[in-house]
């Protein structure tokens, strides 16, 4: 079956098997590793992927065809212009990560909820976060990110990253 | 060059610093390398059929459909695997086998069966479901105290026709027995440390290649110990070890998960060897929760005995241990029950004593080492939690009774009666730290008020002893390998260097503190210090990271392999000073010639003249190996208190507040230090309120995914208040003692015993865990309060 998308600027067109999820898709067929695979029950949130630069969907759950005509944004494609998005920055900044294996899926994460809601307070940013497992670092740090990014992005808009096609 | 410098290292002082990690750019950015992301050329792919049935004899296996689908290359048995000489492999520690693929019978549910090598996961997957397998179902056995009994022997490959694997003890029965019979005051609690899983995010995987040509087998592991695991390989399949490369790329998450030889990992290996092409297994979460290492699992009689005043007079522990169906738990060889003797934990016994008999059930195998130094996380919860309920029997607040019988600081090092040596503490200065950080007064004045209203509020106290650093050679072992580390540092002519250890981090910073211990040593910039691990070929041999080892061992190596760079820089910079060897001092990061303070010379203009002019006699170069075998372990505390307000109507609980104070010697990295204590403490709450994995009576596993595994997130994690204390370890070159699992092996007593404390007006004493909201709500309604 033939799906033509976007990714991280980039149009894609390629023919694969209907089954094939979006996750491997992304890894496999576009060597976009970044984006893991962690479980088998949509529950810890690895593969979260940027959906039309608003949704952050978990792409272990979608079928690569189902977006056919849309525009996924991965962690390959936050930074911009050789400049870390500024919840790359924060991450690093604030210790948010140890192995790392979930790390690219907290950040789509928290850039989708940052634009919803970009003056969260700690309890939303815990509720934002809680569709993805961290095994390391107890969370703490990640929600110190995520607070950091937030003052960044407010205060100058021009950094966010949307792919753009 | 000039031969005085005037540069100002930028490393000075870089142990201590909060430096942010060297590993981070490529992992935020997705640019790391996980064992998932490695496609080689002609790449097959592995699925494994697994057992529906815990117990069962094997009838019959029928390959034919699956190996008609197109793009399936091998359908592998275990009878193909024994042709092979590979069907079983030797255990961990060498005292028993185990299955790869099952032969004659299957003893565990999801016991890996049959493999299936196809062009694609998909196609492998598909076709593994098309593996035809006749069983004849037998009688399981899920509770070691029925295989205890030995009316039905599960391990029949056995010479010995008993389910008992063996019986282990230390310390003196008759005076532990005598004193607790004479003592005063006695509790004794059955207490049962839960099977758990560490349930890393990224699940385990290996990729197999075989290059028939040089006949050099390629192995990608996501491994904590590759050399370990390089060597096994060698034994088990008799391929020379020059023969085998093992690397070990980007680990998501270890936590002892990662040190066991998995099935997958032998399957792939056979498989490439077969076709000659390279052959990945990426586990499913199920096959991760189900077939590779459990932890835990251990039923505790725990008795101690006390005078009226509160004085301590006899511990004594009874342990009946599943290891499921083989004896593979991860232990030092010489220790089947690890480090389980360090159960007198923080306190002055007079006398001690402890045994453990252990038992096959049907149930996966493992015992891992599950954030935690080789059973000492069941060993501290077993004492924290019964000096909790000796405080009540005593009537006496718990942090009193702990102060009264601490070990004392001029007590070290001091002789445990269970067999160790402890280097240092000094656990009345953290309990107080973490008293006054909590208002410990207050809180128990609040409670009190709160008891007036019939309120649940509970406060739990832990002030543990872990010992970790495995360790001293003469005592520990994995096969016969003595459980040393190392390290090779070289310095490149402009200064900057690579640092290579045997550990293998899966998180915790290496590629960063690593470079701050080294840059420390030769006052060079760490930033410029690359830290590589986990490739066999380059790295020099070590026993690889878990049981908190790699800072007590790997991380002296490095602090000896500076100090020899510097011995040899020492030479070239007499050289270049033009003064006697004996007359240059290190001083403020820089060879100086004594009693001369002008006249300097730094370690990167010294690293350019080892290649360029070393002087005469001077070997050139700049390079250094150490390996270290540790004296002793080392032997970190803390002492954590939580607050936990429990519902009353629901058996809900909350964790209100939590102060962890830590002592871990000297701190080399004091953010990466905390976030090690916040991710341990994560999973100390894990365990006390939600991880166990569970079986029915039939020995069908209940938790084989996320779904029904349950693991905290970010919502009910509670927020964590961290501190420390400094008490060096006198025998490690920079007194460092190692932290990743105390948070771990402390933080579970620390929730429980806050609920109990809560529950405690309600006449109940003991809850196992996970303290789970049915559990609690079940206790509350039993108590008939
Ligand atoms: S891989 Fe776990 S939610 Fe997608
Ligand atoms: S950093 Fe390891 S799982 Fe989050």
């Amino acid at each position: 079956m033939k799906v033509a998308l976007t990714v991280n600027g980039t149009a894609f067109e390629r023919d694969v098997e209907p089954r094939m999820l979006l996750a491997y898709f992304l890894r496999e067929e576009l060597g976009l590793t970044g984006t893991h695979v962690g479980c088998d029950t949509s529950s810890c949130g690895c593969c979260v992927v940027l959906f039309d630069g608003e949704r952050a969907v978990k792409s272990c759950t979608m079928f690569a065809v189902m977006a056919d005509g849309h525009e996924i944004t991965t962690v390959e494609g936050l930074a911009q212009g050789g400049k870390l998005h500024p919840l790359q920055q924060a991450f690093w900044d604030c210790h948010g990560l140890q192995c790392g294996f979930c790390t690219p899926g907290m950040m789509l994460t928290s850039v989708a909820f940052l634009k919803k809601n970009p003056h969260p307070s700690e309890g939303e940013i815990r509720e934002a976060l809680s569709g993805n497992l961290c095994r390391c670092t107890g969370y703490q740090n990640i929600v110190k990110a995520v607070q950091q990014a937030a003052g960044e992005l407010a205060a100058e808009p021009v950094a966010e990253p949307v792919a753009v096609s | 060059m000039s031969i005085t410098s005037d540069s100002e290292p930028k490393a000075r002082h870089s142990v201590g610093q909060s430096m942010k990690r060297k590993e981070d750019p490529r992992l935020i950015q997705g640019r790391g390398r996980f064992l998932d992301d490695i496609v080689l050329p002609n790449m097959l792919h592995l699925a494994i059929v697994h057992s529906p049935y815990a117990h069962a004899r094997i009838v019959k296996i029928d390959k034919s459909a699956a190996l008609a689908v197109p793009g399936v290359k091998a359908v592998l048995t275990g009878e193909d695997l024994t042709a092979a000489g590979l069907a079983w492999i030797p255990t961990f520690h060498g005292y028993d086998k185990q299955m790869v693929l099952a032969v004659g019978k299957v003893l565990y549910q999801y016991q890996e069966v049959a493999g299936v090598v196809a062009t694609s996961r998909e196609i492998a997957n598909d076709a593994a479901e098309l593996v035809v397998v006749e069983y004849e179902q037998l009688d399981p056995i899920v509770d070691p105290f029925v295989a205890r009994r030995d009316g039905n022997i599960l391990r029949d490959d056995r010479e010995n026709k008993t389910n008992h694997i063996y019986h282990w003890e230390v310390g003196k029965r008759a005076e532990a027995d005598a004193a607790l019979a004479s003592s005063e005051v006695k509790v004794k609690q059955r207490i049962y440390f839960q099977r758990c899983h560490p349930a890393p995010l990224e699940p385990c995987g290996a990729i197999a290649d075989m290059n028939g040509a040089s006949g050099r087998l390629t192995l990608y592991l996501t491994s904590q110990a590759p050399h370990a695991h390089r060597t096994v390989v060698s034994l088990v399949t008799g391929i020379p070890e020059d023969k085998i490369h093992v690397i070990s790329p980007d680990i998501g998450g270890g936590f002892g998960n990662k040190v066991p030889v998995y099935a997958g990992y032998v399957v792939s290996a056979v498989g490439s060897v077969v076709l000659g092409v390279p052959v990945k297994w990426v586990e499913t979460r199920t096959e991760n929760l189900t077939t590779t290492g459990f932890a835990r699992d251990y039923h505790m009689d725990v008795e101690i005995g006390a005078s009226k005043a509160g004085k301590l007079t006899a511990l004594k522990v009874t342990t009946v241990a599943d290891h499921g169906a083989f004896d593979a738990a991860a232990d030092p060889t010489k220790y089947p029950a690890g480090m389980f003797g360090v159960v007198t934990g923080s306190y002055d016994f007079p006398v001690a004593f402890t045994e453990l008999d252990a038992y096959f059930t049907n149930k996966a195998p493992g015992g891992i080492a599950y954030r935690c130094s080789f059973r000492v996380t069941e060993a501290s919860y077993a004492i924290e939690r019964g000096m909790d309920l000796l405080a009540g029997e005593l009537k006496m607040d718990p942090a009193e009774l702990r102060s009264l019988n601490f070990l004392k600081k001029e007590q070290f090092p001091y002789q445990s009666p269970l067999g160790f040596e402890y280097d240092s503490g000094d656990y009345e200065t953290t309990l107080r730290k973490a008293l006054d950080r909590i208002g410990y007064t207050d809180l128990r004045r609040e409670q009190a008020e709160r008891r007036q209203r019939g309120e649940l509020m509970g406060i739990g106290l832990s002030t543990f002893t872990e010992v970790v650093g495995a360790g001293p050679g003469r005592l520990f072992d994995i096969m016969g390998i003595k459980m040393f580390d190392s390290a090779e540092i070289r310095i490149h002519p402009t200064g900057s260097g690579i640092v290579r250890t045997g550990t293998r981090h899966q998180g915790q910073g290496h590629e960063t503190t690593w470079a701050q211990i080294v840059a420390e040593e030769l006052g060079l910039d760490p930033q410029n210090l690359r830290v590589e691990e986990g490739d066999t070929d380059t790295a020099p041999y070590g026993l690889g990271t878990y049981a908190s080892r790699s800072t007590p061992v790997a991380g002296a190596a490095l602090v000896k392999a500076a100090q020899r760079i510097r011995e040899r820089a020492r030479k070239v910079a007499a050289h270049l000073l033009e003064a006697a060897e004996d007359d240059i001092d290190w001083i403020d990061y820089k060879f100086q010639v004594k009693g001369v303070p002008g006249k300097t010379i730094g370690m990167k203009e010294i690293a350019f003249a080892a290649y360029t002019n070393p002087g005469p006699g001077n070997e050139p170069g700049l390079e250094a190996t150490y390996y270290y075998d540790p004296p002793n372990m080392t032997f970190p505390h803390g002492a954590y208190v939580a607050v936990v307000d429990v519902d009353r109507a629901t058996g809900a609980t909350k964790v209100r507040r939590f102060v962890a104070i830590d002592d871990c010697g000297t701190v080399i990295n004091p953010m990466i230090v905390e976030g090690q204590i916040h991710g341990g403490l994560t999973e100390g709450f894990a365990i006390a309120f939600m991880q166990e994995i569970t079986f029915d009576e039939n020995g069908n596993h209940l938790n084989p995914n996320f779904t029904d595994y349950l693991l905290p997130t970010s919502l009910e994690t509670p927020a964590w208040e961290t501190g420390n204390t400094v008490t060096p370890s006198p025998h490690h070159p920079i007194g460092a003692k190692g932290v990743g699992e105390s948070p771990n092996v402390g933080s579970p007593a620390a929730f429980v015993n806050a609920v109990m404390d809560a529950l405690a007006p309600l006449g109940i004493k003991h809850i196992d865990m996970p303290l789970t909201r049915e559990k609690v709500w079940r206790a509350i309604r039993d108590s008939g309060a």
